[in-house]
């Protein structure tokens, strides 16, 4: 993957997170729903075990609720794309030959 | 169909992390042999674009809404191992910072949504590639298995629940089908164009499952 695309994929991925997501639908996704019409909703209230930076995916302190998502979605984003990253420098040992072609064919 | 915390119980989660713990284990193992350095940002982009299409709910038959979980996009790009990684960092990122998907409930969102989801678009597509042929038989091999990887999903996620003793199987299951074989479309007509997309960049007209990426065809 040339380096060319690798940024037009990731700006396209943050133009998603960022333009996007303020329209999702509100509505409760497949399994919320059936956990609310056959009663078992409630057994998920309160057992957060985590106190989390961007809960619902809305950023802190924005008083927007579309720019608090649209922020968590970039942040989200980018928070994705590095941890790959990272795991796959970590994780893919350089090869004979393969660290030449860093960056890819293009 | 992120699991939150409390619908699963301590065997049915203890269980699921075991077996994804497993199967990502031997994800990692495959990824450090097959993969070449040079193709870790293809998969950090692929990864940020699932990461955000998931926050894209989609309206389904008014009352609920779906969005793209990308196990089978993935899947059919780089191929099931290559789509383990990303789902699961994709499930990790969410659980840690949104607390969209549970603590306890990780292990087993990642089995049906890193693993499972996967798994079967990949079986589906490389099942279907050999008895299809040009583009419109590719773009139905994708539909099919996109659609077959969110049933599959769901059909998993409904077990775990019924095991953990929630709610009986016979009530949470249909509930779940009948729901996840709508949003399922949704999955089918979106990895559809991802997929015709990437294939017209790369100039290909089968994205080969990952090829070169541990798809099991080397």
């Amino acid at each position: 993957m040339s380096k060319k695309n690798v940024l037009w994929g990731v700006l396209l991925a943050l133009a998603i997170a960022a333009f996007l997501s303020p329209f999702a639908s509100p509505k409760p996704d497949g399994l919320e729903r059936v956990a609310e019409d056959k009663g078992f909703l409630h057994l998920a209230e309160g057992k957060e075990l985590l106190h989390v930076w961007m809960p619902d995916y809305v950023f802190p302190g924005v008083g927007s609720e579309a720019v608090a998502t649209a922020l968590a979605g970039v942040v989200g984003t980018v928070l994705v794309f590095v941890a790959i990253y990272v795991l796959g420098r970590v994780l893919v040992r350089p090869r004979d030959g393969s660290e030449t072609g860093a960056g890819g064919p293009s | 169909m992120h699991i939150p915390d409390g619908f699963l119980d301590p065997k049915v989660w203890a269980g699921a992390y075991a077996v994804s713990a497993g199967a990502v284990g031997a994800a990692v193992a495959k990824a450090g042999k097959v993969l070449e350095q040079r193709q870790i940002p293809l998969l950090g982009v692929m990864a940020a674009f699932i990461f955000a299409a998931q926050m894209v709910n989609f309206p389904v038959a008014g009352g609920t809404s779906g969005h793209l979980l990308g196990g089978a996009l993935a899947a059919i790009l780089v191929g099931p191992w290559g789509a383990g990684l990303i789902l699961t960092t994709v499930l990790v990122i969410q659980m840690l910072f949104f607390y969209d998907g549970g603590f306890t409930a990780l292990g087993a969102n990642v089995l049906n949504m890193a693993i499972i989801a996967p798994w079967v678009a990949y079986g589906t597509y490389r099942a279907l590639g050999s008895i299809l042929k040009g583009t419109a038989g590719r773009n139905v091999a994708v539909f099919l298995a996109a659609w077959l990887s969110v049933v599959a999903a769901a059909l998993a996620c409904s077990l775990e629940i019924a095991l953990s003793g929630t709610v009986p199987l016979k009530v949470v299951l249909p509930a779940m089908l009948g729901w996840h074989v709508l949003i399922g479309l949704g999955e089918g007509l979106l990895t559809v164009v991802a997929v015709a997309y990437v294939a017209r960049l790369w100039g290909v007209r089968w994205p080969e499952s990952g090829v070169s990426l541990g798809g099991g065809v080397r």
